[in-house]
């Protein structure tokens, strides 16, 4: 097979798997917050959400009715071939799953506000690319939906204060986000780079599972920091009150300019719906995130 | 914390007995309505002319729905509720005009519309945002749908539902607000994270 017919079959597996099946670290954070909550209202948030995790799966449909904006990230092997042919054959990939999944129709034009009706458009689907050695084409798709985009927040924070005014920022944007994100979130916090490169970690933060902390241990205990002062505001799943607000924090950073302290953080919704493939030369596909 | 089950029509003394913190299922009739059918609603209201349906003690959902024609009949894929605030600006004149006494959604309303489910007697309940599957498994059948020229979302869909929920009532008629109070507990919450991260 043509390696654009094996991207764009592995493409729209990727996007049927990832709008019904949630990855196993995120569907045990929420099953653990489930066990732990101890306000009713959260409580039975926390049932609800499970029940249709476990419903979505049996009858294969989106969780969510919002199967959100698609985007990619690829890591491209610099020896694997046909990568020029791949924004192509995602483009059809995600025509094709908006049909047969279904997906809602999510791309609309800014300035003539009409609908493709198949989630394509002008540099949508997005594609990150990164280029790594070897022969391999590994593709992850990041669904992600309108409710919990709507709050992300960047900031131009004082070099001055530090983590201190980074700790702060986060803690605000997560209560200025309130219900709106439909928590309990993930939240991905970008440091440093400049505005882009901050605003780009924070998304790309929301893909590292649940149980990897980060490996350097001082930010990994800022993570656990965060996630239990996040955790210490109350608002709770849906915003009806309670401990679990969020069920992880992940900070990605880059070195910043002197006078810059860029930080950014992306709220990803209870509904953290990620899938990823490796597709080696000989055609042989890997799915990383889910069993197929 | 009770729980209740209601069939539609829903009278007043059956809503002046919930009470913030309460779980509600509805069976019955139930109203798709965002912002267009509002906005149209509250202008037929004015030109004197009736709505395609009464929605006198029925419950009107906050949502877009994926929906699908299998062999020329309308499926519910999935149907979870938007954010409800951007219906704060009409929400206590279609209570008060329309006699509507549940309001379902996600993420909470605000003072006007709080105001006004205690004069009238109606609830809001919040249902799961996102949880659209169990939302859909619930409605038993579309009955129709109205202002389509709408779009699939801002139409009017009319729903046959059987045990719709979990709603949690956030807000009951007696002035109470789960939301604002979860609020005010947050921002005194705030002082104290701020002083365990010495910011």
């Amino acid at each position: 097979m043509e390696i654009t017919n094996i991207v764009e079959k592995v493409a729209v597996n990727l996007l049927r798997l990832a709008v019904i099946e949630l990855p196993a670290d995120v569907k045990e954070a929420l099953q653990k917050a489930y066990n732990e909550e101890t306000s009713e209202a959260g409580k039975t948030q926390l049932k609800a959400i499970l029940e249709n995790i476990k419903l979505a799966e049996k009858t294969r449909k989106p969780m969510c009715q919002d199967t959100g904006t698609i985007i990619f990230y690829i890591k491209a092997g610099a020896e694997a071939k046909g990568l020029d042919q791949i924004p192509q054959a995602l483009k059809k990939a995600t025509v094709r799953a908006t049909k047969e999944v279904p997906l809602r129709p999510n791309a609309v034009d800014p300035f003539l506000q009409i609908n493709s009706g198949n989630n394509t458009g002008r540099c949508i689907p997005f594609i990150h690319w990164e280029v790594i050695s070897g022969n391999t084409i590994e593709i992850t798709v990041l669904p992600k939906g309108g409710g919990s985009e709507n709050v992300t927040v960047l900031g131009m924070l004082v070099p001055g204060q530090g983590v201190k005014g980074l700790k702060k920022f986060v803690v605000d944007a997560v209560i200025k986000a309130g219900a709106k994100p439909c928590p309990p979130n993930i939240l991905g916090v970008g440091v440093g780079g400049g505005a882009d490169i901050a605003v780009k970690l924070a998304k790309q933060a929301l893909l590292r599972p649940l149980n990897q902390p980060n490996p350097d241990p001082e930010i990994a205990k800022l993570e656990k920091v965060l996630l239990e002062s996040v955790n210490m505001t109350g608002i709770g799943p849906m915003g009806l009150g309670g401990k679990f607000t969020a069920l992880g924090v992940n900070i990605e950073y880059a070195h910043r300019h002197p006078a810059s302290y860029p930080a950014a953080v992306a709220f990803q919704c209870w509904a953290a719906r990620r899938a990823t493939a490796r597709i080696y030369p000989d055609g042989k596909i890997e799915y990383l995130t889910h069993n197929v | 914390m009770a729980v209740y089950k209601l069939k539609t029509p829903i009278s007043e003394e059956e809503i002046r007995e919930l009470h913030v913190n309460d779980v509600v299922y509805i069976s019955g009739t139930l109203v798709t309505a965002r912002d267009q059918a509002h906005r149209r609603a509250l202008e037929f209201y004015k030109q004197g002319k009736p709505l395609p349906i009464s929605l006198e003690g029925l419950a009107v959902f906050h949502c877009g729905p994926l929906v699908r024609k299998e062999n020329d009949k309308w499926v519910i894929v999935s149907a979870g509720p938007t954010t409800s605030t951007r219906m704060e600006v009409f929400e206590e004149e279609f209570i008060e005009k329309f006699k509507v006494r549940v309001i379902i959604g996600k993420g909470g309303m605000g003072a006007r519309t709080t105001k006004a489910m205690k004069k009238y007697g109606a609830v809001y309940g919040a249902f799961t945002g996102g949880a659209g599957v169990l939302a859909a498994q619930a409605i038993s059948r579309v009955q129709r749908v109205e202002w389509f020229d709408l779009g699939m979302p801002e139409a009017l869909w009319i729903l046959e539902v059987e045990e719709f929920g979990p709603l949690t009532v956030a807000i009951d008629s007696h002035g109470n607000n789960l939301f604002a109070e979860v609020d005010k507990r947050v921002e005194t919450n705030k002082q104290d994270i701020y002083r365990r991260l010495r910011v």
